[in-house]
């Protein structure tokens, strides 16, 4: 019964948001204003029947109810219980439902937190996401239905759900992906609507970046979340495989990260306006793209699920529509917009536009990457390729080199015009430290090699410069530490923002060049020396977890005689669906990890394939990850959308507000 | 048309599209280098026994793992098997180091190597994959193939 109430909902849900198309459309025409504000009450009622189905989907998984189709294929009685709630977004239909439960979170979010937007401006907003979620809606209900009963026959057991996914990484991985990817779909709908209403001014960029941010944020959690995840639970100990669904996260993130540094230069300088819309545009449409990637089964991929042509043919029809619909719009509106600023070559813009230039490169190569076996197989008639890491390495470090040193440079940069001097003083003794910091730092390590120095040097050059920047806000000031005080939180979110990249690239390249990653053969009782440590193996011991057997391993690893960790690693084996996986066991040090994992069983002595791999640095990826998402949740705390809550709260005004952001 | 001292502005500009065209071109000369370098071509077993593969260059091959080929080597971790069609063609496989936890006989597998010129395949890399309804695009494409042919020889 719940379930169709819950099928009901959903229907309903996508019934306002025809709705909530149609009835502000007629009020903008019409311009009849009481028709236009029936968008906000709509959107709160797509919200509340989204939630309403998304939680009856729940509940047919908490209590089992195998008469659903959905939950028999994902779920199973022995489940504990929160991976029992982490299933009903395991797999295409439940993950496609929080998909919109998301999008009509977001919408809701736009609805109640936009007072400062003109009336005109916020309905057309509100028209345009109200549009993206009738689609979302049309496709879950007409292709991909959570809540299809298989009755009268149904089993008494579940088939489970995937072991890798039995996880805490999956419980949160996607609704934070999701956050990001649909949140996307504001800075795409501020655009679209912008370019509809022809008042492509600069505040659209001003009230679009919150929202840039959150999402562009959560984004990298989600990105971060997963790379963590796939390194701890697949058992290889890599956390970057440049497989295309993980492509299909990482393009929109660069695109969203060119989007907001040129939301910046459109707000505060009015350059790059059409060029801005340009990139809200493309974010929202790579977020789609990695949609249809993962659920369309083109590509092979760790990843994909729902090998199924209709929906894969269901979303390329949509991204094409809105891709088609957004670029003709752009076309006449947008294409010869002219900006009247000018800038100089030594300005913070300048910065910015190379900074967009990289990155969009960058998404484009990706992109070249991942869609080229398609585009192969389409022209040869069936021949398959795959296009390995090599070329994404090959084409995205080059890339991403120039890019450091922009940022390196980008602290001391002012806005229209910075003096050589101030751009560049200190900055060849600044990278002269870096050096000398980098190469004395690196050669403690057991073995440097050139890139690690390369990088290291600057990485140091850019925190040294975030430091500049920040004796540059002080210089000439009597009371420093008010200064301090009075520069905007946008400030200090872009310098954990480059800090956190700069975290992240020397533990990229730490990781990468430093690792020692040896398969061994061991027999209970033997030992073997791994880098400078010395790993020795006790055989296994059968343990019994709550839906699963499992062999643990016993592991030791010393380093000079000194005990440094037991590891435990396991192999399991799910009872339900008896399909075998490898549980690693990972000692997490600040400098560098253990990592133990059991390969298989070999024959003879009780011998096993032990996996050990000792990764430096490899913490700091994910630590930089989380310094930029923090960047990006702090810069919405900026005074500059609070001092207009306080003008508004004031005089009561409808315009001045912006509490997105707090949202 | 007048030529003399540019307006600063225009100067920018053209240093600007300079800058562009430049990047753009160099971007492009890498990517299509590393794209050239490597694409890894797709071989089904039929076709690595009729020779057609190049010796010694990176490729892919799949097809299912033949049911009780699997030997491993009592004193290191190197594992020979053979990958079939199903359908009379098959090849060995030799590679050392930890199968992937989805890997069985009989199942579907996808392996990155370099093939000599004794028809060995040495596997750099294994990939398996498979649930009920799923086995690799390649490898599904591998039986089909094979099936259509063996239907059209009779």
């Amino acid at each position: 019964m719940i379930v169709e109430l819950g099928h009901f909902c959903l229907v309903l849900a996508c019934l306002l948001s025809l709705l909530m198309v149609v009835l502000p459309t007629l009020g903008l025409s019409r311009g009849q204003t009481s028709l236009m504000m029936t968008a906000k009450t709509l959107a709160a009622g797509m919200f509340v029947f989204t939630l309403l189905s998304f939680l009856a989907l729940v509940q047919a998984f908490v209590v089992s109810d195998f008469s659903v189709g959905y939950v028999a294929r994902n779920s199973n009685t022995l489940l504990p219980m929160q991976y029992k709630v982490s299933a009903v977004w395991g797999a295409h239909e439940g993950s496609f439902l929080l998909w919109t439960l998301v999008m009509s979170f977001w919408t809701v979010m736009v609805a109640g937190f936009s007072r400062p937007l003109s009336l005109d401006m916020r309905t057309r907003v509100l028209i345009v996401m109200a549009g993206l979620s009738f689609g979302f809606y049309l496709f879950l209900i007409l292709t991909s239905n959570p809540f299809e009963r298989t009755l009268p026959f149904y089993p008494s057991e579940g088939a489970d759900l995937n072991p890798l996914l039995q996880d805490f990484g999956l419980i949160v991985h996607p609704p934070l992906l999701y956050m990001g990817y649909v949140g996307l779909s504001v800075p795409f709908a501020f655009a679209i609507a912008s370019l509809w209403g022809n008042s492509l001014d600069v505040s659209w960029a001003r009230w679009s970046r919150p929202w840039t941010n959150v999402a562009w944020a959560f984004l990298t959690l989600g990105i971060t979340l997963g790379s963590w995840w796939a390194y701890y639970e697949l058992g290889w100990g890599g956390w970057w495989f440049w497989d295309a669904v993980e492509n299909a996260s990482f393009m929109p993130w660069l695109i969203a990260t060119a989007l907001l540094h040129s939301l910046a230069a459109t707000e505060k300088r009015g350059v790059f306006k059409s060029w801005t819309v340009l990139l809200a545009i493309f974010g929202f449409s790579f977020s789609l793209l990695g949609a249809f990637l993962v659920r369309s089964g083109v590509l092979t991929s760790v990843h994909a699920f729902a090998v199924d042509a209709e929906r894969g043919l269901a979303i390329l029809w949509f991204l094409a529509i809105v891709i088609g619909c957004s670029l003709v719009l752009y076309g006449f509106r947008a294409w010869n917009l002219r900006s009247q600023v000018t800038f100089t070559a030594t300005s913070r813009e300048n910065l910015i536009l190379g900074n967009n230039l990289i990155l969009t490169i960058s998404a484009l190569v990706v992109l070249l990457g991942t869609l080229y076996p398609l585009g192969y197989e389409a022209f040869t008639g069936g021949s398959k390729i795959s296009i390995g890491p090599p070329y994404f390495n090959a084409v995205f470090v080059p890339l991403m080199l120039p890019l450091l040193v922009l940022m390196a440079l980008s602290g001391t940069s002012r806005w229209w015009k910075t003096d050589r001097e101030t751009l560049l003083k200190g900055k060849l003794l600044t990278f002269g430290i870096a050096v000398a910091a980098a190469v004395g730092l690196t050669l403690m390590l057991p073995s440097p090699n050139l890139w690690v120095i390369g990088i290291a040097s600057l990485s140091i050059w850019i925190v040294l410069g975030l430091l500049q920047a920040l004796a540059l806000q002080v210089a000439n000031k009597r009371d420093k530490m008010l200064a301090l005080l009075k520069r905007p939180v946008g400030f200090y979110a872009m310098l954990i923002g480059h800090m956190g990249i700069a975290v992240s690239a020397l533990g990229i390249v730490a990781a990468v060049t430093l690792s020692e990653e040896v398969d061994l053969r061991m027999t209970p009782g033997s030992e073997a020396r791994v880098d400078v440590y010395d790993v020795k193996f006790f055989g296994t011991t059968a343990v019994q977890g709550p839906n699963y057997v499992a062999d643990q391993g016993r592991v030791e690893i010393r380093q000079e005689n000194t005990l440094i960790t037991t590891l435990f690693p396991e192999k399991r084996r799910y009872l339900a669906s008896n399909s075998v996986m490898t549980e690693a066991a990972i000692e997490a040090r600040f400098l560098g990890d253990l990592y133990v994992a059991l390969g298989e069983p070999l024959p003879g002595d009780d011998a096993w394939a032990v996996r050990v791999h000792i990764k430096p640095f490899v913490r700091w990826i994910w630590f930089g990850g989380l310094m930029i998402a923090i960047s990006g949740m702090m810069s919405v705390l900026d005074q500059r959308y609070r001092s207009r809550k306080k003008r508004s709260a004031s005089v009561k005004a409808d315009t001045g507000v912006l509490e997105a952001a707090h949202g | 048309m007048k030529f003399g001292v540019m307006k600063p502005h225009r100067r920018n500009q053209l240093l600007l599209i300079c800058i562009l065209v430049l990047g753009l071109g160099l971007a492009l000369m890498f990517t299509l280098r590393a794209l050239d370098s490597n694409i890894n071509l797709f071989y089904a077993p039929a076709e690595i026994k009729n020779g057609t593969p190049p010796i010694g260059k990176r490729i892919r091959a799949g097809g299912m793992v033949k049911a009780e080929s699997v030997r491993r080597a009592s004193d290191s971790l190197e594992v020979r098997f053979e990958v079939t069609d199903l359908q009379g063609s098959d090849f060995e496989v030799h590679y050392t180091g930890i199968l992937p936890d989805l890997f069985r006989e009989g199942q579907g597998v996808v392996a990155t190597g370099t093939l000599d010129s004794d028809g060995v395949f040495s596997a750099e890399e294994i990939l398996a994959k498979h649930d009920e309804k799923y086995m690799p695009p390649e490898v599904a494409m591998v039986i089909e193939g094979a099936q259509i042919q063996e239907a059209s020889a009779l």
